[in-house]
């Protein structure tokens, strides 16, 4: 049995604020636990995403994506994303949007409704701890997913 | 010492064309070129950030968490960190022998890593440029576009990546920071439900990959000249092999043979790597150039990865992969075996011999058994070698009575490329570069050829809206004269 709500949080969890995205499925797995109201959800974590992660949108109801980054208005911002045809050439990693575009081009059809957390990262390297500012960001992050879910 | 286009005589006088960062490359690296008046091209220098803050972020760790916490290096390859932190913990433990099922559960694990790096290099990576053209579209070069124009080709690259990676899941207990592999063996062999599960399409992975073998040969095949002679140059090499010459993934002793194909050194401990192998430095390069020992570091450069270990094995030790290693060697009189985009080709007969290795192993009856850890006399250091998608990888240790380790060494596949590296994109700069006026397809022809050697530069750091491509022409007096930056929603030229 497929979960119908799929959130997938990437990024390295020892890379100072890169680990937003796995420290949010962490904090938010605990969080769901106590909201059995919430219906039924896969939880999901890797470094980066890439074309595989297709795969894990069958089925699906609705994913939410949650990732760290430099562009984001602090704390975090949520928009809905569509497929897109990703020219990036500039890294191993794709973005959502381009998997999405996947999902379709491999003959799954039209990618269940997607959603993007992106939460205010500031620093990347190796072996450093979360800043504090995405500390606090994180909790807006955890407050606005909350939110999400609960609206269905 | 210095080689040919690494150093101008005169550069103040010269404009500088920056590729930065490299893409489809993990990891930040830059290219520099410098251009006199004529285009004419002087310097050619591909910049790399050094892996460095590795060893600080190893040391004063428990040892029995270095296999796990050492995944966090690479998203690229965590799995080749994890074995080959654990190899070395297990020289330290004094386990000199795995027990069966724990050496063919790590085997199993390495497989699916091989398969799905290899999977995702070739048919994510590559396959733009490949299928394309090397100055091709710029929009049309990259995955989404290989799915458009070739939809079945790029299927079969996610599934195979996909299998590769339910391989890791199943052996390593986890799909990321899996904690299979151990210190003196492993903590989990498969299930029989599992073991089924992964047969089940097991067969599939192979002929796919056999498909991808065909694939890279009818490139070449269609376009043998270019192929041959882009980026070439004469190297020498060093990979594992096992005790009878054959190709031997996960371990073995060191082979080396020098540019003309002497064999320098064969079946070496590597426990004792640094009786051959030194590490130079370069002012202009935060990433040390390993060399040689016995030919120091102006002649001794070397290359590792999918070419050199597929052309120095004696055989493939599964029928259909040695197969394909004796077509490719035998190829056009043995020229593609010796050319840059030879990689490519030899990345696919390595993928084949990793979805053979996958379904040979799932065979057998121990990857299902219970014994999975091995005791032995504590010893002070530990070095690991394995083969990693990339190319030979070395862990060293020390660790301290307190069980911590105290001291860290790590020389990754990419850093042992770095000279090769250079040199190849100084040969691709000398055949495209040189004379003419500098266009986005041309850099790309510097591109592919860094992208041959599938160079993980960094590790797993990325956020959205990083790591755009900037081209910069800078004129003698400093000003910028043309620049472009390439973001993931496509070119975009500011300045003209």
């Amino acid at each position: 049995m497929i979960a119908p709500t799929l959130i997938f949080g990437w990024g390295n969890p020892s890379r100072g604020d890169d680990a937003l995205g796995p420290l949010f499925v962490e904090h938010f797995t605990a969080l769901a636990a106590l909201h059995p109201e919430w219906g039924e959800l896969e939880f999901l974590t890797d470094f980066q995403l890439q074309v595989e992660h297709a795969l894990d949108l069958q089925g699906r109801r609705r994913v939410l994506f949650v990732d760290a980054s430099l562009d984001a208005t602090p704390p975090c911002s949520l928009v809905r994303i569509e497929a897109e045809r990703d020219a990036s050439f500039t890294t191993h990693a794709m973005s959502p949007q381009a998997v999405l575009k996947v999902y379709a081009d491999i003959d799954e059809g039209e990618a269940p409704p997607c959603w993007l957390l992106a939460i205010r990262g500031e620093r990347f390297e190796l072996g450093e701890p979360l800043t504090e500012a995405a500390q606090q960001s994180l909790q807006a992050a955890l407050q606005l997913a909350a939110d999400w879910i609960a609206a269905g | 010492m210095t080689f040919e286009l690494e150093t101008a005589i005169s550069p103040e006088k010269l404009r500088r064309v920056a590729i930065d960062p490299v893409s489809r490359v993990e990891g930040h690296g830059k290219v520099t070129i410098l251009l006199d008046d004529d285009n004419k091209v002087h310097q050619v220098r591909l910049h790399i950030v050094e892996f460095r803050g590795f060893e600080k972020f190893i040391q004063g760790r428990p040892y029995w968490e270095v296999p796990v916490m050492v995944q966090r290096l690479c998203g690229i390859c965590p799995v080749s960190h994890h074995l080959a932190a654990s190899k070395a913990l297990d020289m330290m433990m004094g386990v000199k022998q795995l027990t069966p099922t724990a050496e063919k559960i790590r085997r199993l694990m390495h497989a699916g890593q091989i398969l799905q790096s290899h999977a995702l290099h070739f048919f994510h990576l590559s396959s733009p440029d490949l299928l394309f053209g090397f100055g091709s579209d710029v929009a049309a070069r990259n995955i989404v576009g290989v799915i458009a124009a070739h939809p079945e080709i790029a299927k079969k690259g996610v599934l195979l990546r996909k299998y590769g990676q339910e391989v890791i899941r199943m052996t390593a207990g986890k799909r990321v920071h899996g904690t299979g592999s151990v210190p003196g063996g492993v903590n989990k062999s498969l299930s029989a439900e599992e073991r089924a599960e992964l047969l089940k399409d097991a067969y599939q992975m192979v002929a796919w990959s056999r498909d991808a073998v065909g694939l890279i040969r009818q490139l070449f095949e269609q376009n043998l000249t270019e192929y041959n002679r882009f980026g070439r140059f004469r190297s020498a090499g060093m990979c594992l092999v096992a005790a009878d010459g054959s190709m031997d993934l996960y371990h073995g002793g060191l082979r080396a043979r020098d540019a003309d194909g002497n064999t320098m050194f064969d079946h070496f401990d590597y426990s004792r790597y640094w009786d051959v192998i030194g590490e130079d430095v370069k002012p202009w390069s935060y990433m040390k150039f390993p060399f040689f020992k016995s030919l120091g570091p102006e002649d001794g450069s070397y290359r590792v990865g999918p070419l050199t270990r597929v052309t120095h094995c004696d055989s493939i030790p599964t029928p259909l992969a040695d197969k394909e290693r004796e077509a490719f060697v035998a190829f056009d009189g043995g020229s593609s075996a010796g050319a840059t985009l030879g990689y490519h080709w030899a990345r696919m007969i390595e993928m084949l011999h990793a979805a053979e290795c996958i379904k040979d192993l799932l065979h057998d009856d121990d990857i299902i058994g219970h014994d999975l850890m091995a005791t032995g006399q504590r010893q002070e250091r530990g070095v690991g070698v394995i083969e990693a998608p990339r190319g030979t990888l070395i862990h060293h240790y020390r660790v301290d009575e307190n069980d911590q380790v105290i001291r860290a060494n790590l020389i990754v596949s990419t850093t042992h490329n770095n000279q090769a590296m250079n040199t190849a994109v100084r040969e691709v700069a000398k055949q495209y570069l040189d004379g003419v006026e500098i266009t986005e397809g041309l850099l790309n022809h510097i591109e592919i050829a860094i992208r041959a050697f599938d160079p993980c530069l960094s590790c797993a750091t990325h956020a959205l809206g990083q790591m755009p491509l900037e081209v910069a022409i800078v004129g003698a007096d400093g000003n910028v004269i043309d620049e472009a930056t390439r973001d993931h929603r496509g070119l975009t030229r500011l300045v003209s």
